[in-house]
């Protein structure tokens, strides 16, 4: 299992390596290397696609960078988003910190690699290094499907919103019945 | 209506005419006065009152209690209930691990249970129970509440541990059975027999995990609520008077699945795969992980561990 997933790494990284080795690479063709990484182990392992909120994705629709020229400075968004508050390390971080400036469909690791939504993994990975090493091996998180075949798994996003990671609290399922409540009626319990 | 089939040897055959018909008949009907006279019910047929342990049936033998077992469960639910009978599979031993660090205690998997293993609604038999207890007390029984129902979970400075069967590699409900109705199959799954089960109970009182659940009254399954993906030794609907408990989803395991509360668990707490295999989940967990097993000093040797993720 292990090895599949890595396999699946290999094809995501190679994109990477490519965008880094010429920077002529244009984001349209970073764009495809990055989807590739996410179809080529479809029959093995599947993920589902990164909840966005609805319409919001390609980013780029807003921000294009003819129209929008990127405001790179730290601030408090005060037009746009502001429903995200972030409780991800607000001290140390923003939105630019992970998100691109320049490639607004994509995100970015700490050492300026882009990485695309589906294989946000990476970009969790570089602080929560641990928790990517156990959700690769099938531990940290959830797998669905077949014990000795095909799984599928999910995204970092999918169980953490990545602007407020804490798992959210639910209201839980109704308790067992007390002895005292089950009664005898007939032959059959009631 | 019992004695309809009695004279034919396979269901579907002609009627053998001769002079044995009348001996057959009357053969017949006098064991089914009997069954009728010593379980004080007429609800069981003659077939299903000389009905073997399911582990001296012959395969055909297998086939006829599985195809008598569809005809009353499409009687009863107006449904065609599949009864299965898949063996073990080969070089598989199951295992499972719990995550304590990760559960919230939503009980999403309790509910995920009844539903797969059709068990009584009304009062609902669960197969797993979540204990809420104190973080500063640790796991410990003394400090464990099932009845738990805030608004939301988990509670502040509280942790949940869900206990189900532990399906233990010496199982004392297996040692107490005095009929042999459970045991334990080759990939470790603990099974019943719920046709041999003569509701004796001794299991429960062994059981020290309280995993063995008793069905008091006739099962109340609404008709539509019937999973009809069904084992022989799993999910068959039961009968009053029977013992039945948590068995791997064995008719969803058997078959290459995940347990139903592996599948629903929204924190994925619960991991599950073959122990035999180096590859698998649940040897990186034994192998990477803080392990224990619930009451350990009991020598069960549960295939259930509860860990540490963390």
């Amino acid at each position: 299992m292990t090895r599949l997933l890595r396999l699946s790494i290999l094809p995501g990284l190679a994109a990477c390596l490519l965008a880094l080795a010429g920077s002529a690479v244009s984001a349209e063709e970073h764009k495809k290397h990055a989807a590739a990484a996410v179809e080529a182990p479809k029959d093995l392992v599947q993920v589902p696609k990164p909840p966005f909120s609805e319409g919001i994705f390609p980013c780029s629709q807003c921000h294009d960078p003819k129209a929008m020229a990127p405001n790179t400075t730290r601030r408090v968004l005060k037009d746009m988003h502001t429903d995200i508050s972030l409780h991800h390390g607000p001290d140390s971080r923003w939105c630019l910190d992970c998100h691109d400036a320049y490639n607004r469909d994509n995100l970015h690791l700490a050492n300026g690699r882009l990485v695309s939504f589906n294989t946000s993994y990476q970009l969790c990975g570089q602080c929560h290094g641990d928790k990517l090493r156990d959700w690769r091996v099938g531990v940290h998180g959830k797998r669905t499907g077949s014990w000795n075949g095909a799984k599928q798994y999910l995204l970092c996003v999918h169980c953490h919103n990545p602007h407020s990671p804490h798992f959210k609290s639910l209201k839980p399922m109704p308790p067992p019945a007390r002895p005292e409540a089950i009664q005898i009626k007939n032959g059959g319990a009631k | 209506m019992m004695d309809q089939d009695a004279c034919r040897p396979t269901p579907g055959a002609p009627c053998p005419s001769g002079e044995n018909n009348g001996r057959r008949e009357f053969l017949g009907a006098a064991v089914a006065a009997v069954a009728t006279a010593l379980t004080g019910c007429g609800k069981l047929s003659k077939e299903e009152f000389l009905q073997h342990n399911f582990r001296e049936l012959s395969k055909e033998e297998v086939l006829t209690v599985i195809e008598r077992l569809e005809k009353e469960y499409k009687e009863k639910f107006g449904k065609d209930v599949k009864v299965a009978n898949t063996p073990a599979l080969p070089g598989v031993m199951f295992g499972y691990a719990l995550d304590l660090s990760r559960c919230i205690g939503c009980r999403r998997c309790v509910h995920a249970c009844v539903k797969e293993n059709n068990q009584s609604r009304d009062p609902e038999i669960q197969w797993i129970r979540v204990l809420e207890m104190e973080k500063e007390e640790g796991v410990d029984l003394q400090h464990a509440e099932q009845y738990y129902n805030p608004a939301e979970v988990p509670r502040e400075g509280h942790f949940y541990m869900p206990v189900q069967c532990q399906q233990c590699k010496k199982p004392p409900c297996v040692k107490v059975c005095p009929v042999g109705a459970t045991w334990k199959e080759k990939d470790g799954i603990v099974v019943v027999d719920y046709n041999w089960c003569i509701g004796c109970r001794y299991c429960m009182a062994a059981c020290p995990y309280g995993a063995r659940h008793f069905n008091w009254g006739e099962p109340n399954l609404p008709s539509k609520d019937v999973n009809t993906d069904t084992h022989y030794l799993g999910n068959r609907p039961r009968a009053k008077g029977v013992v039945e408990k948590c068995t791997f989803c064995v008719q969803r395991t058997r078959k290459g699945l995940y347990t139903a509360c592996v599948e629903v668990c929204p924190t994925g707490s619960r991991k599950f795969g073959n122990l035999l295999d180096k590859e698998s989940e649940i040897r990186y967990v034994l192998e990477n992980k803080r392990v224990f097993k619930f009451k350990e000093d009991l020598n069960t040797q549960p295939n259930f561990f509860y860990f540490y993720g963390v």
